[in-house]
């Protein structure tokens, strides 16, 4: 009984959030205190890592005996001394634990490239990186390759800035390299803030060293010295990670003077962010570095002439980094392959919202939205209907039943009247409202606009005014009209990318979902029964028991009734929070 | 007020202002030595006392020479920094778009009733609650997500916010 035993925790976000540290050391406990023979411990291993992909069955855990794999889903501490017992010491996996079908047809049709390592390795540990090739690109670009030879490389892999904009990644890095400066700077942009979305956090939380080795290849490659990588300060762990990832890199001779015996020299420092939105704009980004307020500025120069305090910079988001040093070491026409014709290689999206299987994914160019919703995503939650997807964040579109089959790319999604985005993919079913959806991201644009150009700072107060009315009921004849006209003004007008992409989701709803719009002003009617003026909670005598726990649990004390006899909303007093529609076990309470 | 009292409350602002000091100063120095810049300044000064007193940024801006309003500037751009101090116990709920198609607005809704949380506020009037909205933290595979004092829960129901924060009345007396 010589076995080698691996045990790979999930702590992610969401791994931490469902109990993974507490998984984690409850499997270290019971490793340490097994006595069964000398040899054990060096055998038997539990370690964490990062993102699985398949947040919904966090605490996910992988048991590799001999390299065999048994993954447990839902896994919580106290779970752990069975599964100890029998898969660990006596050899039987507790097969009513482990994953069933769904899990293997979410990974079937992937494809992971920028996520191999996410979930395989321990995110705190260089060597684990190391020992999946980690550092050989870099090794490889510093000792034998041209600033030339490696844009060329980029250049030919096709690969396009996964930011959203689709900026080809090799042509930047060639304006940067062409310009003569004493000080450059590359710039990692991980201020994911797009709701919805979280493919950078768990690339920064699960492979933080994929990035940092982008980044020394990219300094190479442009001649420049200083690097940072701005995230979110919400997002603590990556922050944690990160930090661990360079410390152990200087450590390494990775980063700091003279890499790998050369003359040249790299550093790279995290800037944690302050919370603002705007900030994932590329100029907004670097005033924020420079420690002022993060507003962008007109774009007289691209960054790679003057960026980062006015020095030549190139400024990449997480992915497009993480990328980097599997395209020099797998071949550019490989990853050129991949994708389509007009954009190489794979892209992340977070999937989430109503569908089944929420998670992170990987998928290459050119895969149909119905693919990644139906055969990835397991198709909708509680067998609802499919109404729309909203790709993008608010700076993108949703895209209607009908245009399912779109290939996934950065033109084919702009025809759609959406955006590629950073990735977020938020799948909405029958009981959303589009208008109120709306709405929401226009709240966010609208309070997030810096305020330094007119048509976002006031066009996007008087669009959320006007679909605010509609959702009370009080929208009025020709504010479709309007919505379109002050859209299109916005975006020709606004300075940067967050006013001029603002109205997209209004602009696509608009154009796919317009029905709904004309029945909120015209009906007073919210076909999904969602907008909270336009609908009320009554109770059916019919369904009702009497059962009294909607009155219990009503905060505003609503409802009336005794025991055993139908109850009665209080319409004059109800606040319609929907906590009594929840709470019914009948469903004898009916939004209408 | 009784003289007694009136002493007392000067003493106390008397040792918080002594203490303030020293903390500032410590932050001046790390500024110092890591190159710091007006946002890494805020940020120290937010985890030190939770918000942004407003003699804190005067101080700074008189040491290092830097007007006031670049501080106040920055201070409210940002989503981060408060100048007003918040409540002992934090819940800031993600409305990111997964966890607002999941019900995340109702989550704020109720716990704004039942702290009791005044209209355009965020802190109850007893200072051990405030509750905050955030665009998102990047946990939506698992929405609706709620932080309740730097912990992250997810898959929150009404009812499994309402047993925490019954949980925390409790524990606050």
């Amino acid at each position: 009984m010589d076995k080698e035993i691996v045990i790979k925790v999930c702590t992610g976000t969401g791994g931490v959030a469902s109990g993974g540290e507490k998984v984690l050391s409850a499997f270290q406990n019971a490793i340490s205190a097994t006595d069964i023979e000398a040899t054990f411990h060096e055998r038997c291993t539990a370690k964490k890592v990062g993102c699985r992909g398949f947040c919904s069955k966090d605490v996910l855990v992988d048991i590799l005996i001999n390299g065999e794999k048994t993954t447990y889903k839902h896994v919580k501490a106290d779970m752990v001394p069975r599964i100890f017992d029998e898969h660990i010491v006596k050899g039987n996996p507790v097969a009513e634990w482990t994953v069933e079908d769904d899990y293997y047809a979410f990974h079937e049709k992937q494809q992971k490239v920028v996520l191999s390592h996410c979930g395989e390795i321990d995110p705190e540990d260089i060597d684990a990186y190391i020992a999946v090739g980690g550092y050989d690109a870099a090794r490889k670009a510093i000792l034998s390759m041209s600033p030339t030879e490696i844009v060329d490389a980029i250049k030919e892999s096709n690969l396009r800035g996964r930011g959203g904009a689709g900026f080809p990644t090799g042509l930047k890095w060639e304006l940067c390299w062409r310009i003569k400066s004493d000080t450059k700077y590359v710039v990692c942009n991980g201020n994911e803030s797009d709701p919805g979305a979280f493919m950078d956090t768990s690339l920064m939380e699960g492979d933080p060293h994929s990035i940092i080795e982008g980044m020394i290849i990219c300094g190479k490659a442009t001649e420049s010295h200083h690097g940072y990588i701005y995230t979110k300060a919400e997002y603590s762990l990556s922050v944690k990670r990160l930090q661990k990832a360079i410390l152990q890199c200087y450590q390494k001779g990775f980063l700091g003077r003279r890499i790998f015996g050369t003359d040249f020299d790299f550093n790279l420092k995290v800037f944690q962010g302050a919370g603002a939105f705007v900030c994932g704009e590329a100029t907004a980004l670097m005033r924020s570095i420079e420690g002022k307020r993060g507003m962008p500025r007109a774009k007289m120069w691209r960054s790679a002439e003057k960026g980062l305090y006015d020095k030549p910079t190139v400024i990449n988001n997480v992915e497009t980094f993480a990328n980097i040093p599997k395209i020099l070491m797998k071949g550019a026409r490989w990853y050129r392959n991949l994708g389509t014709e007009m954009s190489g290689g794979t892209k992340v999206f977070s999937l989430s919202g109503k569908v089944m299987n929420t998670g992170l994914i990987e998928v290459p160019m050119g895969t149909t939205l119905r693919e990644i919703i139906f055969n990835i995503g397991g198709g909708i939650e509680g067998g609802k209907a499919f109404k729309g997807v909203q790709i993008g964040g608010p700076s993108g579109g949703c895209i209607p039943a009908g245009l399912l089959n779109t290939k996934i790319d950065y033109e084919t999604l702009a025809q759609a009247g959406s955006i590629m985005g950073s990735g977020g993919m938020v799948v909405l079913d029958e009981t959303d409202c589009m208008v109120n959806t709306t709405k929401f991201f226009l709240e966010i644009t609208q309070s997030e606009s810096c305020g330094k150009c007119t048509p976002c700072r006031i066009g996007t107060k008087r669009m959320l005014e006007i679909l605010d009315r509609i959702t009370r009921g009080k929208g009025r004849d020709g504010d479709i009209e309007l919505l379109e006209e002050l859209g299109r003004y916005i975006r020709a007008a606004s300075l940067c990318g967050l006013g001029m992409t603002a109205p997209n989701p209004v602009l696509s709803t608009l154009r796919y979902f317009r029905h709904e719009y004309e029945a909120h002003i015209r009906e007073k009617r919210c076909p999904a029964a969602v907008c909270r003026d336009l609908i009320t909670y009554t109770i059916s005598k019919k369904i009702c028991k009497g059962c009294g726990a909607c009155k219990k649990v009503c905060p505003a004390d609503a409802i009336r009734g005794t025991r055993k006899t139908p109850h009665k909303i209080d319409q004059s007093l109800c606040v319609k929070c929907g906590t009594c529609f929840d709470a019914c076990k009948f469903k004898s309470i009916m939004k209408v | 007020m009784r003289v007694e009292d009136c002493l007392q409350l000067l003493i106390n602002q008397g040792v918080k202002r002594e203490r303030m000091e020293e903390t500032l100063q410590k932050i001046l120095e790390d500024y110092r030595k890591n190159e710091g810049n007006i946002v890494t300044i805020l940020q120290d000064i937010e985890k030190a006392f939770g918000y942004i007193p407003e003699e804190a940024a005067t101080w700074f801006s008189k040491k290092l020479d830097i007007p006031a309003s670049r501080f106040f500037g920055v201070t409210t751009f940002y989503s981060q920094f408060h100048l007003r101090p918040r409540g002992k116990n934090i819940i800031t709920v993600c409305r990111g778009t997964a966890c607002h198609v999941k019900g995340s607005e109702r989550l704020i809704n109720r716990l704004l009733i039942e702290l009791d949380i005044p209209d355009n506020d965020d802190t109850t009037s007893d200072q051990k609650f405030t509750v905050e909205k955030v665009n998102c933290i990047g946990a939506c595979g698992i929405a609706p997500v709620a932080v309740v004092n730097h912990e992250v829960h997810g898959k929150v129901s009404l009812d499994k916010m309402m047993k925490e924060v019954r949980k925390l009345k409790k524990s606050n007396g």
